[in-house]
């Protein structure tokens, strides 16, 4: 059964769910209920098997200054209409534990692991309580996002263990790849067990390039914070700061200029151009197609370098301010923009077009790195990789910010779940985003670029999601003085990582370098 | 051909008499990712597209650090990236020139008061060459190499009086 308006959400709520509601209030399509700590996992089994709404992030806050006591938040997406929910439960400070979601929601798993090496929140059934990033020589009862946490005072290297998962019998072989890898890409570690070619297990450890971007940004006022947001994943980092704006937006009830709005809709998708131009030219690597590859990275170079040309930075950096943008598309970079474009989708036309008749690449990507749709829904997955299994979400349409309410746009959508489906709606999003771009260029009025925003109210929440090239990134501000008080950065990868190691599953190992590149996800994001 | 596209045939013939004087062939780059947010990775790619095709000049990117003349670090130096940094510059043969590329591998960057962060790579590393930007360009980067070859010549001297 669909659920009706947001309010009878809660109307219709289980009597033993509804006894454990403490509040609950609907702000325009944003429900909020706060249920006892008892009730957090009842009631979060019961928007994903009822209401089928999907698990955007669960993530906590510490507030044991305010209350004594540690907030968790498990925020979902309704499958229709663009409504939030967010269920919140407070957890005492001297009693820092609550019932696990992961027996239910294997999504999330990684959250809980996160919330518990960053704020000691131990989830009581959770099957994997191994850490996550800080496993490194990282003492225990060291938890860096409490507000009591000191990062100005480096933390001591302990003697530490971590345990992979063994696959033992015989002629099984574990292949140790990383995290220094043979390509030009980003440190990950990835533990194979293979019965000769087969896969037959695929660890994946990441956390390498774990930083404290969350606890950076407490400390940053909000325009420090915007570029931070571009430095979360450098290929998506317009995307990112976009969510970033559009949250401390929200909160201080900003209104962006429309100019603006068609603005970041023309920079997003001309960052996922050319991020997508290099999946697809990995693609083409990876099976051996060296000339098409090429293809598309000329093709991506020239995305690249119309990108510098419009806003001086090769990556749309600096192009986001709280309130707009900084940069304006003039008459001449339309006209530079449209002849780019004109050209790019000529030769991209030519470069599919191989791409779609080769039978050696064909036979390379066709029912490799199959994900089912089952997989995809309880994994949670989001972005291309979702829609190549069958799962019609798309933020830009779903929730839609910016100026994509007023543009019209298709969303492609595969049902095979393998390397093809996620190559082939990778290059539909391309002709996608070119039409945006040229729509956004026709209809986008006159005006002004930023608005000014002053008031950010401290002890405030803001939310935004936006579509990266990866899928849906969420940030989450709960405003400070002039400062975030606590940030959570929900990058795409981190719900997709673990669809991985179910990808590669049964595939022979020289295929795993095309698999990972069709997944194509970010170290960085994840790790933050 | 655009201006930019002549800045690159200029800047790698340049390049490739250099390489040829200082080593008689190509010389090889390992990249390191010490924690970068990827954006320097896009760029060291970009030297490999048929635009630059850094190859011609005589610039090879390679896989492992046991083949590589020069290490070219990016990021701020993870907390976990401490030891796999360490072991791949172990790995390289001597003389071994560090490249610290981007603003975060020079200094840390933005990241520099991240609680897993260091600042920069010459905490670690003897560092011979820094390449500023937030990336740098593909252009700054063959540039930088041009320094590394420089000092990889000199280097290279001054192992020979030792003999």
């Amino acid at each position: 059964m669909m659920p009706g308006p947001m309010n009878e959400l809660v109307e219709d709520l289980p009597s033993i769910l509804a006894s454990s509601v403490v509040s609950s209030s609907l702000e325009a399509n944003h429900l909020q209920i706060e249920v006892r700590k008892d009730a957090l996992a009842g009631m979060a089994a019961h928007m994903i098997g009822h209401c089928h709404a999907w698990l955007i992030s669960e993530h906590a806050a510490d507030l044991r200054e305010r209350d004594g006591t540690f907030h968790i938040y498990v925020i979902f997406a309704l499958p229709k209409g663009d409504g939030i929910i967010t269920v919140m439960s407070k957890v005492d400070g001297s009693d820092p534990s609550y019932r696990s979601l992961t027996p239910d929601i294997y999504a999330a798993n990684w959250f809980e692991r996160e919330m518990m090496e960053g704020f000691g929140l131990l989830p009581s059934g959770h099957p994997d309580l191994r850490p996550l990033r800080l496993y490194d020589s990282w003492p225990s009862g060291v938890y860096p996002m409490r507000k009591d946490f000191d990062p100005s005072v480096p933390v001591p290297r302990v003697p530490t263990g971590y345990e992979f998962r063994h696959v033992e019998g015989e002629g099984i072989f574990e292949i140790p790849v990383g995290p220094v890898h043979a390509g030009v890409i980003e440190p990950g570690h990835f533990r194979f067990s293979v019965a000769g070619e087969p896969v037959i297990n695929l660890e994946v450890r990441m956390g390498y390039v774990h930083k404290g971007i969350e606890k950076l940004s407490e400390s940053l006022p909000y325009p420090r914070g915007v570029m931070l947001s571009e430095r979360i994943s450098g290929d998506n980092g317009f995307t990112h700061s976009l969510a970033y704006c559009q949250a401390i937006e929200s909160i201080a009830g900003a209104d962006v200029p429309e100019r603006a709005r068609y603005l970041r809709t023309a920079f997003s998708e001309m960052e996922r151009i050319y991020n997508h131009m290099g999946d697809i030219g990995g693609i083409a690597l990876d099976t051996a197609f060296g000339v098409g590859a090429q293809m598309a990275y000329v093709l991506r170079e020239r995305m690249l370098s119309l990108n510098e040309r419009i806003t001086g930075s090769r990556f749309l950096r600096s192009v986001n301010c709280i309130g707009g943008v900084r940069k304006d598309i003039d008459m001449s970079g339309k006209r530079s923009i449209s002849t780019e474009l004109i050209g790019l989708k000529l030769d991209f036309d030519d470069l599919v077009g191989m791409m779609t008749e080769m039978p050696s690449l064909l036979d390379r990507v066709e029912t490799t790195g199959m994900l089912s749709d089952d997989a995809a829904k309880n994994l949670n997955v989001v972005g291309p990789i979702a829609r190549a299994s069958g799962i019609d979400r798309d933020t830009r349409r779903d929730h839609p910010y910016a100026a994509y309410k007023d543009l019209s746009f298709s969303v492609p959508l595969y049902r095979e779940g393998d390397v093809y489906a996620r190559m082939m709606v990778k290059i539909e999003e391309v002709l996608e985003s070119i039409s945006l771009i040229e729509q956004a260029m026709d209809r986008m009025p006159e005006g002004q670029l930023c608005a000014k925003v002053v008031d950010v109210q401290a002890g405030r929440i803001g939310m935004s999601l936006t579509e990266t090239h990866r899928g849906e990134a969420m940030h989450w501000v709960m405003s400070g003085e002039g400062r975030p008080w606590r940030h959570k950065v929900r990058d795409p990868s981190f719900l997709n990582w673990p669809a991985i190691e179910v990808a590669v599953m049964g595939n022979i190992v020289p295929d795993f370098p095309v698999i990972n590149k069709s997944f194509n996800l970010s170290y960085s994001g994840n790790d933050l | 051909m655009s201006k930019d596209e002549k800045d690159v045939e200029t800047l790698g013939k340049e390049l490739r008499a250099k390489t040829m004087k200082v080593l008689g062939r190509s010389m090889a780059i390992r990249e390191v990712d010490a924690g970068s947010c990827n954006a320097c990775e896009v760029e060291v790619n970009s030297l490999t597209s048929s635009i630059y095709d850094i190859e011609r000049f005589g610039l090879h990117i390679v896989a492992s650090p046991r083949h590589a003349d020069a290490l070219l670090v990016t990021g701020p130096v993870t907390r976990n990236m401490e030891v796999p940094l360490l072991k791949t510059y172990e790995a390289a043969p001597s003389p071994r020139i560090v490249i610290a590329m981007g603003a975060c591998a020079i200094s840390g960057g933005i990241f520099k008061d991240c609680y897993a962060c260091n600042e920069g790579v010459s905490e670690f590393l003897p560092v011979d060459v820094l390449i500023p930007g937030c990336p740098p360009r593909p252009q700054a980067i063959i540039q930088g190499i041009m320094v590394a070859l420089e000092k990889l010549e000199s280097r290279k001297r001054g192992a020979s009086c030792q003999k």
